[in-house]
């Protein structure tokens, strides 16, 4: 059976679907095809234990760009992003600091650790975000091509050009070694205490294949910190109702716009005739017709699993085969009976609502990425920590708790070899019995866990070796780098075939650009009047 | 300023030798103040034992072409006892492949190695260029100044000269890791693992580690005084460089006082007016040039209360903790590496089998610990130059890594632990080379700072890295060789381009305070 449409978008993850809300928007026929029952690809909630809704994979939310959430009036549909309190870093000794919401308070326990440390927090804040300020306006546009000759290349170049020097000459040198510090090296200029460096450390490599103390890793942090919620610059929140709400309300506007979607069968192939994208093959045997296709697959999926060699150029395919895509983290889902008593935090419970790191040195977080670097899953591992349901009931029954708990790092495979399911539980019991250190009897309240290593992730939402970027942050992989040097500009190497997921431009997290940027090129392509917001439309 | 007051350059290290002959020459009243008893710094030979001469830096790469012409460094005693020294990677098993400029040989090597390193060498060669060419300029700031903008559009236009693939390559692996671009080329682990080497020498950084391709392309980068991208090994060892140099600089009419240690720089109001030695005694000078790193010139020798706050943080910052140690080690003969003939002792040696053995040796640098298996770059110059030692008696020079300069346990005794790990290395692949062992020397980045003045021990004054390159070298705006203090001007390693024996960090500093 076949049926003909505008455009094809594959993968219904939140890049997918604002792809495909923007090309609807704009009155193309789009397909949306999804390999799961259910949409949203890391971008879900599930029911996976009794009442209990599960943001399974992604877990919060502060990327999303603002202009996409306005724009596609996100909020019509449903869609909350409930910010939560602050931050704690809990150290071993039992001693904790907190990141409270109010920068006094703030202020008065960075100091119980250093008076100096405190006065640098409000140098740190201001650099970070100007740091922020910068990039953000880049977000939404398509990187140029620096070696190309196209007059519309140039013109970026020099705009970019024209925004770094609106900076000035010290930003500029700041900005430049921001961008190739280590976060160590970064942290180090501006703190003494091992504790407050290492509170802010974990931004630094969350999702990166990278160590604490490798080059680079300053800008990750940013990655982190570049987002807002409701206008509040490097706050984080949750979607309530889980991160599905995200998929939920974009995929209710693409259908709004008259966007069909189809859930339950993967690619097989994406067919190329002539060397022009015509459709896809899906597993279940159905073709559809297109003369757009646009994939929110990783890039090693889209094109090593998912096209026939014979359409793509040997050197290209090489390209792909090198692209970094290693997973280096877990998660643990957990269903709670009641609230875990932190040794550390009895007396102030309000810092439960945050996010919870178990760390109290660089040097212990640098000692689990070699671990990695072995092969194996970190033994003393780094864990970030958040019980959503303290901010939003409606995820769990009354009195019951949902516990997302994030753990770096995690090899995609173990001495290269596929993880055996022992070893997937041997991982859990690793964090648990850590969690439990700090927080005594926790073991005890656990009535239902779900352990992600990046098998799981890799085999539920397909991102390739787990790595829930779609693809290092490295500058090898960044801006007119990413995916690939020369394609990204959101097109793929065969005629009417396009890229929206994390792997293009400007990357992962649940940020949406990606899909919007892929969106604006094909509107160009087809001489479509573009509907998609550009540049930075933040008041 | 008048051409004919007095200059003082701190330090008789090769950047400030060449400093001052390019003042001399220019017709400048200059005087060289350099604490130990013979000029040379890092790079002067010394005897270490009884008949035994070595220098810390042990191999000529980087000697800057037009310094060695200009200063005539040839005519004034320079002369090679060994030009193109081939690399030969040493296997745990006893296996080995030679490695040279433009070919690689030896056992298990496949024809897809061997064609890809002859690429590997093409585009690392051509990147290289690239910084090269950066040598001899004086570092543009970005700001609107005409010139600056000319300099960036120049650098622009090299990099877009390259072609569109290679500037895609150039762009895409500049920033990353040495380990990605190996995986991404070759097969032999052997072969990768010695590649690695020379991405990590001297800098606090693994295979793994980003920016790590960077600094294997400063290593590649220099144009060895003409014989480009090859290793070479000075008639008399290093110290025949700065000898020349030293020679150079006094028929150009500068003077060279040795055994002279500077205490601290004087300062009248806000502008330099001259040194006081560590004896007491007094000179005057309106302009000082410190050969000195320049993080020790402003936190020892000026001191912080003479700089304003925002420079003296980001002086404070500059990283400077050395990795490397220095094995010198006397010998009654030579010693035999397994599987090696006497002849290929001539070459350089690297003990690094692996892209994980190396990232492995680095793990524990990280928290203070030395590696219980080193990498390690020999050489055995008295092949080439029977000189250095008594007759039939050879030298062995050995880079070790990793060994950091702040040791948890603290050198006192780690250094003996330490030339233990080193000895059973080296016995791993020579046996019984302990035996042969007369006299022995094993400078830790620790000796490196107490004997040689350098901070930390780091051999380039700075840790080489794209956040300390080129415009950012050693802190923005003062990366033109002048400070913000009057009069005062940086002309070391710690500038740029950074180190090994290159000169050029000395010429730069001299152009630009004769256009002062």
């Amino acid at each position: 059976m076949t049926k003909k449409y505008d455009a094809i978008v594959i993968g219904a993850g939140h890049n997918g679907l604002t792809n495909g809300a923007y090309l609807a928007k704009a009155g193309l026929k789009v397909l949306m095809v999804e390999q799961n029952e259910f949409i949203g690809g890391a971008t879900v909630s599930l029911p996976k234990y009794r009442d209990w809704k599960y943001s399974n994979c992604s877990y919060v939310c502060s990327l999303l760009r603002p202009e996409i959430y306005r724009d596609l009036d996100l909020a019509k549909y449903g869609l909350q992003v409930v910010p939560y309190g602050g931050s704690v870093t809990i150290a071993q000794n039992g001693d904790h600091i907190g990141n409270y919401v109010d920068p006094d308070v703030t202020r008065r326990e960075v100091a119980r650790h250093s008076e100096r440390d405190a006065d640098a927090t409000v140098r740190y804040d201001r650099d970070i975000m100007r740091q922020c300020r910068f990039i953000r306006q880049f977000l939404l546009r398509t990187p140029p091509d620096p070696t190309s000759f196209k007059p519309r290349d140039l013109l970026e170049l020099m705009y970019l050009g024209k925004e770094a020097m609106k900076l000035g000459e010290d930003l500029i040198y700041d900005t430049m070694r921001f961008y190739t510090m280590s976060i160590t090296d970064f942290l180090n200029e501006y703190f003494e205490n091992p504790l407050v460096r290492a509170s802010h450390s974990g931004s630094g490599i969350i999702g990166s294949a990278l160590g604490v103390m490798s080059p680079g890793t300053a800008y990750v942090l940013l990655h982190h910190a570049m987002g807002d919620v409701d206008g509040s610059m490097g706050a984080w929140g949750f979607a309530r109702g889980g991160m599905g709400a995200i998929a939920q309300a974009m995929h209710d506007c693409f259908a709004e716009y008259g966007g069909e979607t189809l859930c339950g069968s993967g690619v097989e192939q994406i067919i190329v005739r002539n060397g022009r994208a015509k459709g896809v093959a899906l597993k279940n045997g159905n073709e559809y017709h297109a003369d757009v296709v646009v994939s929110n697959m990783t890039l090693p999926r889209t094109f090593l699993e998912c096209m026939d060699p014979n359409d793509l150029d040997p050197g290209f395919l090489r390209k792909v085969r090198n692209f970094k895509i290693r997973g280096s983290s877990g998660k643990l889902n957990i269903a709670l009976d009641g609230l875990p008593d932190f040794t550390a935090l009895r007396g102030n419970p309000e810092l439960l609502r945050g996010d919870l790191h178990l760390i109290d040195s660089t040097e212990r977080l640098e000692r689990a990425y070699d671990d990695w670097k072995n092969g194996i899953w970190s033994q003393d591992p780094y864990i970030d920590m958040l019980i959503p349901s303290l901010t939003d009931p409606t995820m769990t029954p009354p009195g019951k708790h949902f516990m997302s708990v994030f753990v770096q790092y995690v090899p995609p495979k173990v001495h290269g070899k596929d993880w055996t399911d022992e070893q997937v539980q041997a991982f859990g019991q690793t964090v648990v019995n850590q969690i439990d250190e700090y927080a005594p009897g926790f073991k005890d309240l656990i009535l239902h866990m779900e352990i992600r290593t990046p098998r799981e992730l890799e085999d539920e939402v397909g991102l390739t070796e787990g790595n829930i970027f779609q693809g290092e942050l490295t500058m090898d992989q960044l801006l007119f780098n990413r995916p690939l040097p020369g394609y990204a500009q959101y097109r793929g190497p065969v005629r009417g075939m396009y890229m929206c997921g994390s792997s293009t431009s400007p990357g992962g997290g649940v940020m949406a650009a990606p899909g919007a940027n892929a969106a604006r090129e094909i509107l160009g392509d087809l001489r479509k009047t573009n509907v998609v917001p550009e540049g930075w439309l933040d008041d | 300023m008048s051409g004919n007051e007095s200059i003082i350059v701190i330090g008789g290290g090769h950047n400030g030798l060449v400093c001052a002959a390019y003042l001399a020459k220019a017709g400048r009243k200059v005087t060289v103040l350099e604490a130990a008893d013979q000029v040379g710094g890092l790079a002067a030979t010394r005897e270490f034992a009884p008949g035994f001469k070595a220098s810390v830096a042990h191999l000529l790469y980087l000697l800057d072409e037009s310094i060695a012409k200009e200063l005539a460094l040839e005519s004034n005693g320079l002369k090679f006892a060994a030009n193109d020294l081939q690399t030969i990677a040493l296997g745990e098993d006893g296996n080995h492949i030679g490695i040279g400029s433009d070919r690689i040989e030896g056992a298990g090597l496949s024809q897809e190695d061997r064609n890809a390193y002859t690429e590997y060498r093409r585009f690392m060669a051509k990147f290289a260029a690239v910084i090269g060419a950066l040598h001899n300029q004086i570092p543009p700031r970005i700001t609107q100044e005409r010139s600056d903008r000319l300099a960036l559009g120049k650098l622009a236009l090299k990099i877009r000269m390259l072609g569109r693939d290679d500037m895609r390559e150039f762009l895409r692996i500049a920033g990353i890791n040495i380990y990605d671009v190996l995986q991404e080329n070759f097969e032999n682990e052997l072969l990768k693992g010695a590649l690695s080497l020379d991405a990590v020498l001297g800098t606090f950084s693994g295979p793994r580690s980003n920016n790590s391709v960077f600094t294997a392309l400063h290593r590649m980068s220099g144009n060895n005084g003409g014989a480009a991208g090859t290793l070479s090994v000075p008639g008399g060892g290093m110290g025949a460089v700065t000898e020349a140099l030293a020679a150079a600089a006094r028929s150009a009419g500068a003077v060279i006082r040795t055994g002279t240690q500077v205490a601290r720089i004087r300062m009248d109001g806000l502008q330099v007016c001259g040194v006081e030695l560590a004896d007491g005694e007094v000179l005057d000078a309106a302009t000082v040039v410190s050969n000195a790193d320049p993080r020790a010139t402003i936190t020892q020798l000026l001191g912080m209360r003479q700089v304003e706050a925002g420079f003296a943080q980001k002086i404070s910052h500059v990283r400077t903790r050395g990795y490397a140690a220095k094995l010198h080690l006397a010998l009654d003969g030579l010693p035999d590496f397994r599987g090696l003939t006497p002849e290929q002792l001539g070459s350089r040696l690297a003990i690094a089998p692996s892209l994980d053995y190396v990232e492995r040796a680095f793990n524990p640098c990280k928290y203070g610990e030395f590696s219980p298996k080193p990498v390690a770059e020999i050489t055995f110059p008295t092949v080439h130059d029977p000189g250095l030692a008594p007759a039939g008696k050879h030298v062995l020079s050995a880079v070790v890594q990793y060994a950091p300069r702040d040791l948890k346990s603290g050198w006192e005794q780690g250094r003996a632990e330490f030339m233990h790990v080193v000895l059973d290395l080296l016995d791993g692949y020579a046996p019984g080379i302990r035996d042969r062992v007369v006299g022995s020397e094993l400078l830790t980045p620790e000796d490196l700072e107490t004997r040689f003045h350098v901070s930390g021990g780091h051999w380039h004054h700075a840790e080489l890295s794209l956040d300390q390159f080129l415009m950012l070298r050693p802190v923005p705006k003062s990366a033109q060789y002048r400070t913000p203090v009057d009069g005062l001007y940086f002309c070391s390693a710690g500038c740029h381009p950074g180190g090994g024996v290159m000169g050029s960090a000395g010429r730069n500093a001299a152009k630009a305070l004769l256009a002062a």
